[in-house]
């Protein structure tokens, strides 16, 4: 993502003269926006339909009924424990991501020129205040819980048997994926209502 | 080890005492579609009672009721002298402890092993038993279904009957007072099939257990019921011992049994 952004962004900057800016711009756009979003939607097509698949399949061949007749609750069993996974790893999952992007950028900012580690770094960092990784940081949690959640919804309430599971696991990454974009929207709007911006 | 009707109903007759299921009015439907019709059912303490239905008849239907997987439209139904569609959730779990639930499709875990699958039941509920004695329980109940041997082995290494048994054990380990049988026969070769009646009547004589059997196979009623229930049209259309059903000139009844 980042030698990408770094390489479409840099011919419009040149023609501005401000090429300087490039670290800064490619930073603060991975940290808010690009990296917590991308990171999500490719974490909910993976994980939102592997949950969905799983939970489908468990509930077509009657493990989920099994569970439930030996007395343990299904839902705190398979639901709770996901959904607390997918919140809790997104957003080091989101870490990890913006770190290769960045790192990523380096290498597009080096293709077309020379910039130092020290000098690109303490760019990047040099404009991003807390107010830019604090509130993306946050809204990995809800992204997490979306998917986790999703995912369990989906393949609990599973149904018509293999076809279902295949279904299940389908609208799970679409769902998944659409309120990934739902929260983010409103998360941009709360953090600039709390003066984040 | 193969018992014969007539044999068990006469033992049998010391222990219609103590009804430990009773089902009354029992009504349930999908739709427009009427599966169970004011059903009435009594299973005995020790008794092995078989409901015989065609496919579709609502026989599995039943049984989720009885364990609460499924809520009745009306009627009461009564498990060790609870009532189960009024209970809550934690009160529903005690229950089931203590009744245990043979399905039809076996649903073994398929992502644990074996051994994982037994450990499962006993970890959730006698959280203070320590390894060496979950590892005894495991093996204990696994040698009553002859499969010791399959501990470490996942469910889809199994075959058919291999994994009813492991399902059988199980079921077993938390020494249910009654188990519910879905169809145990089903899909299985005649001589699995046979393995696994002897196994039913067996655990039946080993561990005191009352039985109610889900089957439309004939050779699995004749040799593990005592008492067997024709299910017709959502109703208990007869209710007497395999002998004097097979004799039987009703032809809903007859037609099971030609």
């Amino acid at each position: 993502m980042g030698l990408v952004l770094t390489m479409q962004l840099r011919p419009k900057l040149v023609e501005y003269g401000v090429e300087a800016e490039l670290p800064a711009m490619v930073g603060i756009a991975i940290v808010r926006e690009i990296g917590p979003v991308i990171t999500a939607l490719i974490f909910a097509g993976k994980i939102g339909s592997s949950i969905g698949a799983e939970l489908g399949s468990m509930k077509v061949t009657e493990q989920i009924d099994a569970m439930e007749v030996s007395g343990t609750n299904p839902f705190k069993y398979l639901v709770v424990t996901r959904v607390l996974a997918t919140m809790l790893m997104l957003p080091v999952l989101v870490v990890l991501s913006d770190a290769i992007s960045l790192y990523g950028s380096f290498i597009g900012i080096n293709i077309k020129g020379v910039t130092s580690a020290h000098l690109y770094w303490d760019m990047v960092f040099r404009n991003l205040s807390f107010g830019d990784i604090l509130p993306a940081i946050v809204k990995t949690y809800f992204f997490g819980f979306a998917v986790g959640i999703v995912g369990c919804y989906k393949g609990y309430y599973s149904s018509k048997g293999t076809e279902g599971v295949g279904r299940s696991a389908n609208s799970a990454v679409v769902l998944a994926s659409i309120l990934v974009f739902i929260i983010d929207l409103i998360a941009v709007q709360v953090t600039d209502l709390l003066g984040f911006n | 080890m193969t018992t014969y009707p007539e044999i068990r109903t006469h033992r049998l007759k010391e222990h219609l005492s103590e009804e430990v299921i009773s089902v009354r009015g029992l009504c349930k439907s999908f739709g427009n579609n009427k599966v169970l019709d004011h059903f009435d059912l009594s299973l005995y303490r020790g008794e092995n009672l078989v409901v015989l239905g065609k496919s579709g008849s609502g026989k599995s239907v039943l049984i989720k009721c009885l364990i609460g997987l499924l809520q009745p439209d009306a009627g009461e139904i009564e498990v060790l002298g609870q009532s189960i569609p009024d209970l809550d959730h934690e009160a529903l779990d005690q229950i089931r402890v203590k009744v245990g639930f043979l399905f039809q499709s076996n649903a073994l875990y398929d992502s644990m092993t074996v051994r994982e699958n037994l450990e499962f039941p006993l970890r959730r509920h006698w959280i203070k038993v320590n390894q060496d004695e979950v590892d005894h329980m495991v093996m204990d109940a696994l040698g009553n279904v002859g499969l010791a041997h399959t501990v470490d082995m996942m469910p889809v290494e199994l075959s058919g009957g291999m994994r009813k048994r492991v399902a059988l054990a199980r079921t077993l380990i938390l020494r249910p007072e009654i188990i519910l049988y879905d169809e145990p026969t089903t899909g299985l070769d005649p001589i699995t099939a046979g393995e696994i009646n002897d196994l039913m009547v067996g655990i039946r004589e080993k561990f005191q257990t009352s039985s109610l059997i889900i089957s439309h196979d004939m050779k699995c009623v004749r040799m593990t019921a005592d008492r067997v229930i024709v299910l017709v049209n959502g109703r208990c259309h007869a209710n007497d011992t395999y002998v004097r059903l097979a004799a039987s000139i009703d032809p809903e009844v007859h037609r099971f049994f030609e």
